[in-house]
């Protein structure tokens, strides 16, 4: 460990501002390249039909139309691909159908693209698809994933019987689990429908398709959260183009949320067809096809049971989850409900007995994938509201109910990492720690007293609370590979010093809000005790940054931050052989600190600035170092990380309206160490409004027929700044036992936690007013919360 | 047939011949490459375009460039001036009021009408201006108090 300039744990203002807030920011839509084309699709309105016809003849004479390509071109190119293998549980490998570029065919889903039109201008790109005459023949569908599984419901591909992708089962043995859950003097059990969202990040998804035939050489500007991993996809999976010979760059994005990870084959189109008209192409989604065509996140039917022995003790946990894959299989989708899901159910308790078993589904519905948090917030779903469901059903308290069945503290260090039973091993942990502190800021006793009082003067007050883990950092290459992932899951950080001791680092890791620009920038600063202002980070072009794994999972910090000291380790390491032979001593008897290399207990020093302008002008120099200072590392983890928390959530209902307002809502987050906390309560804030939202507000709705009737803004009820209070955020530290930063992540932790919580709450206020109702769906809409109270 | 239009845009006269069903927002970003005004939706839901037109903020997905013929209009490029940041810069900037900044000039634009008009909103008044405007990344915990910052810096 290195000495520090106290970077560490300051709320230091974001570097990256100033182009945003001047409307200076370089988003792909705001990329115009010479000779630009345009692309738009035509798009199937019903959700199975077979492609009898596609009549192209109007519009290929329509003002400004370019190029056509429909399903017919695309027949000999590969589809994108799924990076995820799940097995059946007889060993079988999952089903794994073709998602074609463009349909030929049959389509699967409303807005599956039949041709993709280019033009000089976007006006005349849309107005010839609107020329375009498709013969279709309209087939029934089924978009509910328990329906789908049903013996003559409509398939989606001929080849998959019963539209199940696979069947998958973790934990103790059934019968195990069966046998304890007989011993249980109360089991708490509910019918969950995890509902389908959409991720929504406001900037639409873009993409420009640009071909340079002199050189060979493709370029991708995309809005993506990973370049490196959409170039690795593009290239050895769908196009098969030496991947030397594409850049991808992945400019400012705006947000993600897990929806800009995956490789979309609109990607994959206007690098092909770039090369095949000789010009650029740009293609921007309209917020229309993001409803659409995004992929969506949740959408499981579950039912789960909790059992409780007579002192309150969890002794069996028992889940069935039909996950819903959509029509295709998106690039993660397979291990959400999955590695993702079923891995969470110990939560925060002692739990000795737990069996998940989850059926993948087809439907003829848009893919579904790793949305912000991504199975985690449904494993947090179940778990939170089973237990709070349990006590009041038992007539407990609920934090009292937590405290008898949290794992005990633990820091991964003196005391070993907690074995979960369903595979995963915690690192850290002091989940007691987080209630303890939540109920003292929420002020718990008294609120009790007040509830009481509001319900003799016809108010209900509710107040839900959940305390959720979940396994972030991810991930360790071995261990997914082993549970089916295609690509490994390590990072990359280069750092190079330049000759006058500034430091340029290019980081695997990708900002699409998160900060990187500061965050990073603290901690190398910190570790090399030079002023921020020396460090510039660089991130999100394949030709700049040597390789990398992009952002999600709540992996750039513990990860890709991790590979970025991993390489200022190996910098202090030479450096101390330079400063050595200059100061004649012995690279042992070198200590680095303050930004300094000193012969330990001497005063005879050099700076680092001197040793870097040594490393590039050579004369004095070490006979058998090379010159230069500039490493690239790449930091495998040994474990997932698992951050932690407890998020209380105070709502009131109108009894009048059924409308619950927010009225507080209270987290105490442990992510470990912290680099800058203003980034991190961010974070926080973003991804409560996000879990609030999905309780509240959210909730993508397919008609029998396959269409999304509320895919708008007008519709899609995304929550609003009047939606919320200001949150009351606070932390508690226990570092990562192993990561040399000690960061657990913080990007999804408000998304997992906050959603059981603010429906627990309004359970609560409906029983404070007697009406013992077990569950209601979510979005606890007005209509929903006004029904359950008559 | 294309239409003649003059417009003042960040206090520089324009004068170009537009489709008459160009939007103004298109105009601004493909035109006059002002890319600043983003486009978030295509259902005037999400604010992300909001501009000023003649000093009264508006969403300019709203509105066709011909509408906006001899109008003065402000964008986020024109808000600072002799390269000083306007309050509301400096107050989303220090209270972390963006994350991916793709609403930011659009809600920095509408709080600035805002605050011309009602210099020092409450809470509930700022959450309630900002209810056109969405944002995904922060919660609006951090923009609300921006243009609170902003509101006792002016």
């Amino acid at each position: 460990m290195t000495a520090t300039t106290g970077y560490i744990g300051k709320s230091i203002k974001r570097v990256e501002d100033k182009r945003f807030i001047t409307g200076k920011a370089n988003y792909t839509d705001d990329i115009v390249l010479p000779g630009m084309t345009y692309g738009a699709f035509v798009r199937s309105p019903y959700a199975n039909a077979k492609i009898k016809k596609v009549d192209t003849s109007k519009a290929k004479s329509m003002p400004g139309v370019v190029a056509i390509f429909t399903g017919a071109d695309m027949t000999a190119v590969n589809g994108v691909p799924c990076g995820w293998q799940v097995n059946f549980k007889n060993g079988q490998t999952m089903k794994e159908p073709k998602h074609p570029l463009l349909i030929a065919d049959r389509t699967k889903h409303v807005g599956d693209p039949v041709a993709f039109i280019i033009a000089n201008s976007r006006t005349e790109a849309v107005d010839a698809v609107e020329t375009v005459v498709v013969d279709y023949e309209k087939l029934p569908c089924v978009t509910n994933p328990a329906a789908a599984v049903k013996q003559g419901a409509p398939l989606v591909h001929d080849d998959v019987p019963n539209n199940i992708c696979f069947d998958w089962e973790l934990g103790n043995p059934k019968a195990e689990v069966d046998a304890a859950m007989t011993q249980a003097t109360h089991i708490s059990s509910l019918d969950f429908v995890n509902q389908r969202l959409v991720p929504n990040a406001m900037e639409p998804r873009s993409y420009i398709g640009s071909y340079d035939s002199t050189n060979d050489k493709y370029t991708l500007y995309t809005s993506t959260q990973n370049p490196h991993l959409i170039r690795l996809l593009m290239c050895a999976f769908v196009l098969g183009i030496p991947e030397h010979k594409v850049r991808v760059v992945g400019p400012d994005v705006g947000g993600g949320f897990g929806s800009k990870i995956y490789h979309y084959t609109e990607e994959a189109l206007v690098t092909l067809c770039s090369q095949k008209i000789g010009r650029p192409i740009k293609w921007t989604s309209e917020r229309s096809e993001s409803f659409l065509m995004d992929a969506h996140g949740r959408d499981h039917v579950t039912k789960a049971e909790m059992g409780f022995d007579k002192d309150g003790k969890i002794v069996a946990l028992r889940v069935k989850t039909f996950a819903n894959l959509g029509a295709y299989l998106s690039t993660f989708s397979t291990c959400v409900p999955t590695y993702l899901h079923g891995t969470l159910m110990q939560g925060l308790y002692t739990t000795p007995k737990i069996n998940v078993d989850v059926t993948g589904v087809f439907t003829h519905t848009n893919a579904v994938d790793a949305y912000r948090g991504a199975g985690r917030p449904e494993a947090t779903y179940i778990l939170e509201r089973l237990l709070d469901l349990g006590a009041l059903e038992m007539g407990v308290d609920p934090a009292d109910l937590r405290f008898k069945n949290f794992i005990p503290p633990f820091d991964g260090v003196k005391q070993p990492g907690y074995q979960t039973q369903v595979a995963l091993q915690y690192d850290s942990g002091n989940y007691e720690g987080v209630l303890k502190k939540g109920l003292e800021a929420f002020g718990y006793k008294d609120f009790r007293k007040k509830q009481k009082e509001a319900a003799k003067s016809g108010k209900l007050l509710g107040v839900g609370f959940s305390t959720y883990i979940e396994a972030c950092g991810i991930a360790p290459s071995a261990v997914v590979g082993s549970l089916g992932a295609r690509a490994g899951l390590y990072e990359v950080g280069e750092v190079r010093v330049q000759p006058t001791g500034k430091i340029s680092v290019f980081t695997g890791s990708h900002s699409h809000g998160q900060g990187h620009e500061t965050t990073f920038s603290q901690l190398v600063a910190d570790r090399l005790g030079i002023a921020m202002e020396d460090v510039e980070i660089i991130h999100g072009d394949s030709d700049s940054v040597a390789f990398g794994m992009g952002t999600y999972g709540s992996r750039s910090l513990a990860v890709g931050g991790s590979a970025i000291v991993k390489s200022i380790d190996k910098i202090i390491e030479k450096g101390k052989k330079i400063a050595a032979h200059k100061l004649e001593a012995s690279s042992e008897d070198i200590e680095f600190a303050g930004g300094k290399f000193t012969i330990k207990g001497t005063d005879k020093s050099l700076s680092f600035g001197e040793v870097a302008l040594t490393a590039y002008v050579p004369h004095v120099y070490p006979k058998d170092l090379e010159p230069g200072l500039d490493f690239v590392s790449f930091y495998d983890p040994v474990n997932f990380t698992y951050p932690f928390g407890c998020h209380i959530a105070m709502v009131e209902i109108d009894k009048e309206t059924g409308k619950v307002t927010l009225q507080r809502f209270v987290a105490v987050d442990d992510v470990g160490t912290v680099i800058n906390p203003m980034i991190v309560e961010g974070q926080i804030h973003g991804g409560v409004a996000q879990g609030v939202g999905q309780a509240l507000f959210e909730g993508v709705q397919y008609d029998d027929e396959g269409q999304i009737t509320n895919g708008s803004y007008l519709d899609y009820c995304m929550p609003r700044a009047d939606d919320f209070p200001m949150f009351e955020t606070s932390g508690q530290v226990t570092p990562c036992p192993h990561n040399p930063i000690g960061a657990k992540g913080a990007g999804e932790a408000g998304c997992i936690g906050s959603t059981p919580a603010v429906v627990n709450a309004v359970i609560d206020a409906l029983w404070s007013g007697g009406k013992k109702i077990k569950d209601l769906r979510m979005p606890l809409t007005p209509e929903r919360v006004w029904t359950a109270l008559q | 047939m294309n239409m003649k239009i003059n417009i003042k845009v960040n206090g520089v006269a324009h004068g170009h011949d537009v489709e008459p069903r160009t939007l103004l927002v298109h105009y601004l970003r493909d035109t006059l490459r002002l890319t600043g005004t983003h486009i978030g939706c295509d259902t005037s839901g999400c604010g992300a375009c909001t501009i000023h037109v003649n000093g009264k903020a508006i969403k300019s997905c709203t509105m066709l460039a011909v509408q906006a013929d001899g109008c003065d209009i402000t964008t986020i490029e024109g808000l600072a001036s002799d390269g000083k940041m306007h309050p509301l810069q400096e107050g989303f900037h220090q209270e972390h009021g963006l994350q991916c900044g793709f609403c930011t000039p659009g809600m920095i634009m509408l709080a600035a009408d805002l605050l011309s008009n009602n210099p020092k909103p409450t809470e509930a008044e700022i959450r309630h201006a900002l209810e056109g405007n969405i944002c995904r990344c922060t919660g609006y915990h951090n923009i609300v108090k921006s243009i609170q910052h902003a509101a006792q810096n002016m």
